[in-house]
């Protein structure tokens, strides 16, 4: 099948990548663009790993072609925060715990952060339903949960503090 | 030897040593998504395998076609098992003593089984070759249920046909493969014969999985130019690998490199050699490029690594006021179609003998049958040291049994029967030697924390609401006390493939007074780098913080066995210690030179070498460290190094009391944990916050397979969990919060006295949270119903106990 | 799990889409969210080689309220259908039901129109949309024609909808009175167990009005009359409860999966549908 442009904008920089329009986006930011922090988990849009934010809204990037991500706008764990400055998420899940293995936890944060976009002061129980959609096999959640609720209260406390 | 010298406790606290809840190194790369896992790895020129798999359980392979998949562009390669024969790697050797196809030869034994492996430029060539394949089946009979095999004229492993004799023993019968006795079965039948009260239960532990987020994979690459194969891979045991990798391709160990890098969950899932892995090396060193092979969910979940399926039928005899007198315990265990568990070789079973739990039983008998079906082989020990998960569920189900039998509160008869304080070390009647315990103490702490005659109280409340008709929620206090046996092991009792399981760590100080750490052992999760660091700093004085750790490369790692078992903390941990202890031996001679005294006159002091009596007279770590590198000591080599092998003298015995509060809707099986909290008792305590987060996340994957989880077949050996949808994984929507506990027993042989503590809340969770079901419908007449209790499950007992009659 | 090759199509119309199903017919099969299709595509359970994104046809998204009549677009998603105040004011099961499919992720893919056309039994649109007495608008060759969705499903992923046709509207009146979408699953992310739709108009102490509906107990979903003219006229008492769900039961036809055997999904239909009528009455 003949391989076809297409152009996103990634974590702020425009990106073209020759594409078979079979081939799924999370492949594709992970081989062609080596974006390897979201990952494949469960490959039927059950597990989240492979969390990405696309035009503002969270997405499983494994059941989702490259081709439908044209003119897209793309965030993805490595546009989130730099080693110089850890976005507030990132600082929370080390400092509470929030990750073992990590393998999940780049789909955990991606969808955090768009959750606090939609809900800044979430509840326990907000949080726990809009992270439904991403699964951890080690940290059984508790210090997932906590870890957003704290970042959530960071942010708030320093939005505050600015106005 | 100066005023700013910080004070004792400052310079404690600037180590963060043992005891302290350190924020994980691991952490920084792994939030930014810079993780290094095998799937993003890529090396030039690298091509891609894929699997041709079996859609029947049982059949004949009569024929295999691979021309239309071999003329697709971009397909370099179809292995099948005639191209493996030349190199006798057709078939590889299992850890539990028994052979496995690693590609199909002449029939298939399981859904899923490899057929063929294609080798081609990318993932979607591959996978369109792998459509390409022809096979041709002729179906067979298919065994799904181990007593049906047992009986079945079906000859199911027709390589051993005729063979009598198995690696454990005698085989007696051809779908049979070893029969494995400990204890006393004659005085143990005797005692429960002349019992006053016995109470008989037969249980099943499904087929579950331990499904880590990341699949398997690995990626070979031989370097035909130097001769050697360098593998990276989802290894729980690298050093291993590199031994099986050795023997079984015949190159070199030395030429071999074997790499672990970030591993994603193993939970068990990574102990195994896979026939992807065999496969991988022997496509690349045919085409001289790296070939990878990383397997999907449904691969995963249907041919690497089950855990559990155990069918065990038990007795327990006990005098009138509930004093148990004996145990007899037999399992029927469904291996699959090849023996490939992951246990000690001496222990097909693995440690099931630790069925007889905390309680002081005086005579006990256990007797193991494996049996091959048509299922997928594994047998992998899933969060647990080996089959202890299952060892703990019969017990703690067992004793409730007794309960009802003996109409005695579940917990008293508990306290009555642990073994006590002053029994330690306590020598169980199959075998094991528990080096230190507490019991009485964690458990009134955990009854007390959770008011538990309150909740008694509570449930009596309810349950005549429930009679009155106000409610249909019945209320189920979920019981467990545990003892895990971790850190295998001494090497005379446990070796895999030969090779003892001890484990080990070398160190390097730096001049500057930093060091890095090698171990044997590999973290998938359990955030070693972090707390290998706390030991080594309380041992050496250097900070956590100035010390590097490193696993997983075989070419730099110290020999070890990995990381299973909860092994790590109680064999590598110890190993870290003792090479620790070596540092600080020589560092001792090196201060008392540079502080003009005898060796006898200077001690230690938690990062220097004080001058005994003069305790301005020292020598910090890090001087020490400089010294061993620019001074000529008359008596003692430059540098600063050691290295320690440690076979631990015993395994240790961490145990825990945990409680679960459960709310059931009679008419849905609808499921509400209120409430769950867990005291864990693991000895010395490295780092409060990795526990914590241990026990979080073992509760939860107990949770799963007590409540759903499961790996089931249809009557053709069709798997009907196969994908994510069906096989259960909570969220955190299902999952509560839990509060967690702790005791502290120190073993008393571990240098720190450490136990291990990654797998306890899985071994006690699954009874728990299972004995809050059938504790809910206790009072309704309920004994025993088997996991998973998933809805459908719960409505049906429900349904059995005529509660839905009106 | 790689899917086989096929062409992608990204119209920017419905004819340019239309254009593409009549060239290749069976051929070709237009994308919404994707959240069905890709992973049957992926798992090879689809043979897809012309597949045609809607993304940009703009005519196929929004949510319209003029009066008492809603039109939604086909392509709205549900996380757009939960989001919506004026939507959630005029018709609220809308937003119960849509937070209770799948998880976050997928709510933001899928789309309302996807899920009541591709006919998977497990989709919870449907019964829904029956329950609403919702009418779809499917746009072809020949013109645009309206189905009532009470009539539009035939069997398991077969519905009245021809291939060469594209569901663009559904529309329904503003439900009102009391309602619930009552859904036993085993995870989030889970399909049903069972799931019931209702609504019920109050006139004083009697019921005026009831509609019932039912998602995965049949191979297509399952709008119940005789459930309803139970209720109708009744004061939504325990026998009218025990009338309407005995009448529901005889409409529905399950079958056994993981979720469990027959006789278990009937005796859960019974409490889940009862649930969901005395909840719509509690808020009728």
């Amino acid at each position: 099948m003949t391989k076809q442009i297409v152009e996103m904008m990634v974590n702020g920089e425009t990106r073209e990548v020759m594409v078979e329009p079979r081939e799924l986006l999370i492949y594709v930011l992970r081989e062609q663009l080596r974006l390897t922090g979201p990952h494949v988990g469960c490959e039927t849009s059950h597990c989240g790993a492979c969390t990405v934010e696309i035009n503002g809204k969270s997405v499983k990037s494994c059941t989702m072609f490259a081709v439908q991500a044209q003119g897209a706008e793309i965030t993805t764990i490595e546009g989130l925060g730099s080693p110089d400055g850890l976005h507030v998420l990132q600082e929370s899940f080390k400092e509470h715990h929030g990750l073992q293995c990590g393998y999940c936890t780049p789909g955990m944060i991606t969808r955090a952060h768009r959750l606090l976009q939609e809900n800044p002061n979430p509840t326990e129980e907000e949080v726990r339903f809009g992270m439904a959609g991403n699964i951890c096999r080690c940290t059984g959640y508790q210090n997932i949960v906590k870890s957003i609720l704290a970042a959530a209260a960071e942010i708030n406390s320093a939005s505050e503090a600015a106005q | 030897m100066n005023d700013l010298t910080p004070d004792r406790d400052e310079r404690v606290a600037n180590l963060k040593g043992l005891g302290c809840s350190r924020k994980r190194v691991e952490d920084a790369r792994f939030t930014q998504g810079k993780g290094n896992y095998i799937d993003d790895i890529s090396l030039p020129g690298m091509l891609h395998g894929d699997f041709v798999r079996s859609p029947y359980a049982h059949a004949r392979v009569k024929s295999i076609n691979t021309d239309a998949a071999m003329a697709l562009d971009g397909v370099v390669a179809v292995l099948t098992a005639k191209d493996l024969e030349p190199l006798s790697l057709h078939w590889m050797p299992t850890l539990a003593g028994d052979k496995q196809m690693v590609l199909a030869d002449g029939k298939v034994l399981f859904q899923g089984q490899e057929v063929a492996f294609v080798v081609a430029r990318d993932r979607y060539i591959a996978a369109d070759a792998v459509e390409l394949v022809e096979v041709e089946y002729e179906e067979l009979p298919v065994l799904v249920d181990p007593f049906e095999a047992l009986k079945s004229d079906v000859v199911l492993r027709e390589d051993l046909d005729g063979q009598t004799e198995g690696a454990h023993g005698p085989r007696k019968h051809h779908n049979h493969i070893f029969t494995w006795e400990v204890g006393d079965e004659a005085g143990t039948n005797a005692v429960i014969g002349d019992a006053d009260v016995v109470a008989e239960e037969t249980m099943y532990y499904h087929r579950t999985h331990p499904c880590p987020l990341e699949p398997c994979g690995c990626l070979a690459s031989m370097d035909k130019v130097n001769g050697k194969l360098t593998l990276y891979g989802t290894f729980q045991a690298p050093h291993v690998v590199r031994t099986v990798a050795s023997l079984l391709s015949g190159i070199e160990e030395h030429n071999i490199r074997v790499v672990s890098p970030d591993i994603g969950g193993g939970f068990g899932n990574k102990v195994g050699v896979y026939p992807g892995y065999v496969c991988s090396i022997v496509a690349s060193i045919v085409t001289g490029v790296p070939v990878k092979w990383v397997e999907d969910r449904m691969e995963n979940l249907m041919t690497t690594a089950f855990a559990r399926d155990y069918w065990m039928k038990g007795r327990i005899s006990a005098t009138r006021d509930g004093k148990i007198t004996g145990l007899h315990c037999h399992v029927t265990a469904d291996h699959g179609a090849f023996d490939a568990c992951a246990d000690p070789t001496k222990f097909p079973a693995g440690f099931m003998n630790i069925c007889t739990g905390s309680y002081d039983i005086p005579i006990a008998y256990l007797g193991v049958d494996g049996v091959y079906t048509n299922k997928a082989p594994g047998g992998v020990s899933y969060r647990c040291s080996f089959r202890v998960t299952e060892a703990v569920y019969f017990i703690e189900r067992m004793i409730e049994v007794l309960a009802i039998e003996l109409n005695m509160d579940a917990a008293e008869l508990r306290r009555i029967n642990f073994i006590g304080k002053e029994q330690f070390p306590y020598q169980s009647a199959l075998g094991w030697e528990y080096d230190s315990g507490d019991y009485h103490t964690a458990w009134d702490k955990a009854l007390a924390a959770v008011d538990y005659d309150g909740l008694r109280k509570e449930q009596a409340e309810r349950v005549e609401a429930f009679k009155r008709g106000e409610t249909r929620t019945l209320m189920g206090i979920g019981l467990s006390f545990f003892t895990e046996i971790v850190g295998a092991g001494p090497v005379k009792n446990c070796d895999i493939l030969g090779m003892g399981m001890f484990d080990s760590c070398e160190i390097r100080i730096h001049p500057t007074g930093s060091a890095i750490a090698r171990l044997g052992t590999i973290s998938q999760g359990q955030g070693h780098a972090t707390t290998f660091a706390q030991i080594l700093a309380s041992e050496i004085g250097i900070p956590a913080d100035s010390i590097t750790i490193e696993e997983g490369d075989t070419d730099t790692a110290p020999y070890g066995l990995g990381t299973y078992g909860s092994r790590s903390t109680p064999v590598a941990g110890a190993a870290t210690a003792m090479a620790g202890r070596k540092i600080r031996a020589k560092a001792q001679m090196i201060a008392a030179y540079l502080l003009e005294v005898h060796d006898d006159d200077v001690e230690f002091d938690v990062d220097r070498f004080v001058v005994k009596g003069a305790p301005e007279r020292f020598k910090t770590m890090s001087e020490i460290a400089y010294a061993a590198y620019n001074q000529a000591i008359p008596g003692v080599e430059p540098g600063l190094e050691a290295v320690s092998y440690y076979d631990p003298p015993n395994m240790t015995y961490p145990f825990g009391a945990y409680v679960c509060v459960m709310d059931i809707d009679v008419d849905t099986g609808v499921t509400d944990i209120r409430r769950f909290y867990a005291l864990d008792d693991c000895g010395t305590r490295i780092n409060p916050m990795v526990i914590e987060g241990q026990i979080h996340g073992g509760l939860t994957e107990a949770l799963a397979v007590a409540m759903g989880q499961e790996i089931a077949y249809d009557d053709m050996g069709n798997v009907k969990t196969g994908t994510l949808m069906d096989f259960f994984l909570p969220t955190a929507w299902e999952v509560p919060n839990y509060e967690t506990d702790h005791t502290v027993t120190p073993s008393p042989h571990h240098p720190i006295g450490a136990k291990g503590v990654g797998e306890s809340p899985h071994v006690g969770g699954v009874p728990c949270f299972s004995n809050a079901v059938q504790d809910a419908f206790r009072p309704f007449g309920l004994r025993h119903t088997n996991m998973p209790h998933d809805h459908w499950r719960i409505w049906k007992t429900a349904n059995g106990l005529g509660l839905h009659d009106t | 799990m790689i899917p086989p090759s096929f062409e992608y199509h990204r119209p920017t119309d419905v004819a340019g889409a239309l254009a593409v199903l009549a060239e290749h017919g069976d051929d070709a099969r237009v994308l919404a969210g994707g959240h069905s299709l890709i992973p049957m595509m992926k798992l090879r359970m689809a043979d897809v080689p012309h597949l045609i994104d809607l993304q940009d046809v703009a005519a196929l998204k929004g949510i319209e309220i003029a009066g008492d009549q809603i039109t939604i677009g086909a392509m709205t998603t549900q996380h757009e259908l939960i989001a919506s105040d004026a939507l959630h004011a005029a018709a609220p099961i809308i937003r119960e039901a849509a937070l209770q499919i799948a998880d976050p992720q997928v709510r933001y893919m899928g789309t309302i129109g996807g899920n009541v056309a591709n006919g998977d039994p497990g989709n919870d649109m449907p019964g829904l949309m029956q329950c609403l007495d919702a009418r779809f608008t499917l746009e072809g060759a020949d013109g645009t024609r309206t189905v009532a969705a009470r009539s539009f499903y035939e069997a398991a992923y077969m519905t009245d909808r021809d291939d060469e046709e594209i569901l663009t509207h559904i529309s329904f009146a503003a439900p009102r009175g009391g309602y619930a979408y009552e859904k036993q699953k085993r995870k989030i992310g889970d399909y049903a167990t069972a799931a019931c739709a209702a609504l019920i108009e109050r006139e004083g102490d009697k019921v005026a009005s009831a509609s019932v509906a039912m998602t995965n107990l049949s191979d297509i979903p399952v709008f119940s009359e005789a459930a309803a003219a139970a209720l109708a006229g009744s004061a939504c008492d325990d026998a009218a409860v025990k009338a309407a769900v005995a009448a529901a039961l005889e409409d529905i036809d399950p079958t056994e999966d993981n979720r469990g055997p027959v006789e278990f999904k009937m005796h859960v239909a019974g409490i889940i549908i009862s649930r969901a009528i005395q909840r719509a009455w509690s808020r009728a």
